[in-house]
């Protein structure tokens, strides 16, 4: 019989009620990899592309090339970061289950990928993340309130009531707006990194995707101009195992590494451990120090796991075997850098759990104070009327028009209190 | 007959289709083992298999063409987008291809290709999870756009997108998949099964693509509407007071000018309703349609209540989304001029 082609669909390695089987992933021992020097070209470095950078062996030590060498002091920076992120995403995630937020989504299981990449790269580098960075925000030292207020949409919400949850931006702490569609902040840091370049100046840019979203094309215009234009910028892609429901193979993982993306366009791709804090600081410095030294982009592949499910309103037990992450090979990040603090002797059981209720209290301080400022249902609210601001720069006279018809349906309803809700003011 | 909401019955037109007609593919973001973010495909690759109810790799773009490389090669591809505000990176596809592949070829090929694709606001979605972009797709000549307001309609339109020759777009107003929903978010939720409209019958129907429907038969004025919206104007008419006829435009492209018409030019009055953003929104084209046809039986200028021209804006949906009281404020100043 003739051959006739047949479809390949995907397949995860384990479905719900099944054992958890990670052994479709290549894990090399650490301190295994080599460290180039920055100007390397991405041909001669492929190899960094299918291995796996790690610095923290099994007994929590620091070990090879890529070890950072960081100070003990810095390594408790780190994690608390990593620690005060978890807590915030835990206590959001409470909170959304309580009715009092509409929509969150944790980076649980992947801190250490935002938290030791912002302590790497300088403040007035540009960051274009997606919505599982949390962490760069707790680095650059924003106040959780403001995180808090603009989950809540209320009055001191920095979006000023017009996006979901967890779709900050940070001007001044040089973070940009978080957009709701996926990838497409790839290719615009790869812009904002080119404008650096023609301005000469110091900075550069970083972003990041997941895995899912790097089948959209924006991943491919960003490698692309990327290479041509060489520009100063780190592209980061979470490889966090799961889009939604989909597994990393739907998104072209089962063949190569996503970091072997990178040669293809004549870009370095390193692939890293990203549950090893130690091991994420060092290759973004590597990344950073090349980008300013004009010696071009990189692509790093950030092997971690999605602890959580993708959202609040995600159930992943329909998908995946819920042992899954207890069963993930690279571990818990927090876990990893707290065993490595007390391997040094900087840290204690004892100071860890002093340090979680500290960030506990934290956070539950801010939440008091963020609520005070509005909820979602009650207390000062936001007036709608702001609506029609930021459209344009200056507004044009057919939203001046719209605005001032809203105003007077909000001035009748004030009037008729059971007239229709639709214009009816928060209480 | 048997209770559906509209999900079940978007569910079973697809079940339908995939049973009878060994062309249809199922295809999109988290549709397969999962069964969609929205449970619309729930069940269907388990019974029918991961050749016929595929997942796919999150990019829009490549859905759409790989639809209509499908279609090209003869399978009848049901795309899904998981929401209408992820439909743009796919745009050029539709717009440069799926519209065009029949008239460029001259008729040697054709993607006969169903997008699916929930929309509208009201869930607190924000504006990347609750844009209308009908009137985008309306104004591509080579597509069929439709919009159901309720189980039946959607299950019995959806199988005729499935059984269309040409690509349509399928937009699922998201806000009543459960029930249907008169704008006020502060009642209980309604059920469809205490709607008729949620009694569905379980085997092969169509509703004919391009027939609007009279939803209620008036004197005083005409609301031309779809979608969600649907039942925002008949809770409207009730507190206007006002004998209105209600017209569910059902299929934006084409249109189904008579009825519309018909009823414009009997009562004289129109208020045009849409959730979508106003500016060259699709109202402008009913209001359009409305006065080349019924200029000389209109008592008054014609009425648009649509949603304000900015993006849907998370904290203030409900001053956003154009509720009764406008709705009534609107069919007032229509029946109350001169």
């Amino acid at each position: 019989m003739a051959p006739r082609s047949r479809l390949h669909v995907p397949h995860p390695p384990a479905r719900p009620g099944q054992e958890p089987d990670f052994s479709y992933l290549e894990i090399s021992p650490a301190g295994a990899v080599n460290r180039p020097d920055i100007t390397a070209s991405a041909r001669d470095i492929e190899n960094l592309s299918l291995e796996m950078v790690r610095v923290l062996d099994d007994e929590h030590r620091s070990v090879g090339p890529w070890n950072p060498h960081l100070e003990a002091e810095e390594l408790q920076v780190g994690l608390r970061h990593m620690l005060l992120t978890r807590l915030f995403d835990d206590r959001m995630q409470k909170i959304q289950r309580q009715g009092r937020i509409s929509f969150y989504i944790k980076s649980t299981g992947e801190e250490a990928v935002a938290v030791a990449q912002g302590m790497a790269l300088q403040p007035t580098d540009m960051l274009f993340p997606s919505y599982r960075q949390q962490g760069l925000h707790v680095v650059r030292g924003r106040n959780l309130v403001d995180l808090m207020c603009q989950c809540l949409s209320n009055t001191r919400d920095m979006c000023k009531g017009r996006q979901m949850p967890i779709m900050y931006h940070w001007g001044s702490g040089n973070i940009f707006t978080i957009s709701g569609n996926l990838a497409t902040q790839f290719p615009q840091a790869v812009g904002w990194a080119m404008a650096a370049a023609i301005k000469g100046e110091d900075r550069l840019a970083a972003s990041w995707i997941g895995e899912g979203a790097s089948a959209e094309a924006d991943f491919h215009h960003a490698m692309t101009f990327a290479a041509v234009y060489q520009a100063p910028v780190i592209l980061n892609l979470v490889n966090n195992q799961y889009a939604i429901s989909t597994f990393q193979g739907f998104a072209g993982g089962e063949h190569r590494t996503f970091a072997q993306r990178g040669p293809g366009y004549g870009i370095p791709g390193i692939r890293v451990d990203g549950n090893d804090f130690l091991a994420v600081y060092a290759v973004t410095q590597w990344a950073a120090q090349r980008a300013r030294a004009s010696a071009g982009p990189t692509l790093i592949e950030h092997v971690t796991y999605r602890a959580g499910a993708h959202s609040t309103s995600d159930d992943p037990s329909r998908y995946r075997p819920k042992e899954e992450w207890q069963a993930w090979p690279l571990g818990d990040p927090i876990t990893r850098l707290k065993q490595h603090l007390i391997v040094l002797g900087e840290w204690s059981e004892e100071r860890h759990a002093r340090l979680e209720k500290e960030l506990e209290a934290y956070v539950t301080a801010c939440w008091k104070e963020a609520e005070s400022y509005g909820t979602l249902t009650g207390g000062p609210a936001l007036d709608p009327l702001t609506m029609f601001e930021d459209v344009l720069k200056q507004m044009p006279p057919s939203l001046v028009h719209q605005r001032e018809e809203l105003r007077a349906l909000q001035a009748s309803a004030a009037k008729q209190p059971h007239s229709a809700p639709s214009v009816a003011k928060k209480g | 007959m048997a209770r559906m909401n509209m999900v079940q019955a978007l569910n079973s037109a697809m079940d339908v289709m995939l049973e009878r007609d060994p062309r249809v593919v199922i295809l999109g973001e988290d549709v397969g083992y999962f069964g969609g973010v929205f449970r619309v495909t729930e069940g269907l690759q388990r019974k029918y298999g991961e050749h016929r109810v595929l997942d796919t790799p999150i990019a829009e773009g490549g859905i759409v063409a790989a639809a209509i490389g499908m279609g090209v090669n003869g399978l009848k591809p049901v795309a899904e987008i998981q929401f209408a505000d992820y439909i743009y990176p796919g745009f050029d596809q539709v717009v440069s291809e799926l519209a065009r592949v029949r008239y460029r070829s001259a008729g040697e090929f054709s993607a006969p290709v169903t997008i699916r694709t929930p929309c509208g606001g009201g869930i607190r979605g924000g504006q990347t999870h609750s844009q209308s972009p009908e009137s985008v797709f309306t104004h591509v000549c080579g597509i069929k756009v439709v919009m159901p307001s309720n189980p039946y309609d959607a299950k019995g339109l959806l199988i005729s997108a499935i059984e269309d020759e040409d690509p349509v777009v399928f937009f699922e107003p998201k806000r009543i998949y459960n029930g249907p929903f008169d704008g006020d978010p502060h009642k209980p939720a309604v059920p469809w099964s205490a709607h008729p409209r949620g009694e569905v019958p379980e085997g092969h129907y169509t509703v004919p693509i391009g027939r609007a429907e009279v939803v209620r038969e008036g004197r005083q004025a005409s609301v031309l509407t779809y979608g969600t919206m649907v039942h925002v104007a008949e809770a409207a008419v009730r507190l206007a007071g006002v004998d209105a006829e209600i017209i569910d435009v059902r299929t934006m492209s084409p249109l189904d000018v008579e009825t519309l018409c018909t009823s414009v030019c009997k009562t004289g009055r129109c208020v045009v309703v849409h959730e979508a953003t106003r500016f060259s929104g699709y109202g402008a084209e009913l209001v359009a349609t409305v006065q080349e046809e019924c200029f000389w039986n209109l008592e008054a200028p014609i009425q648009r209540v649509t949603g304000w021209d900015t993006p849907y804006p998370h904290a203030f949906e409900w001053e956003y989304f154009p509720g009764p009281a406008r709705i009534a404020a609107a069919l007032k100043q229509v029946t109350e001029a001169a």
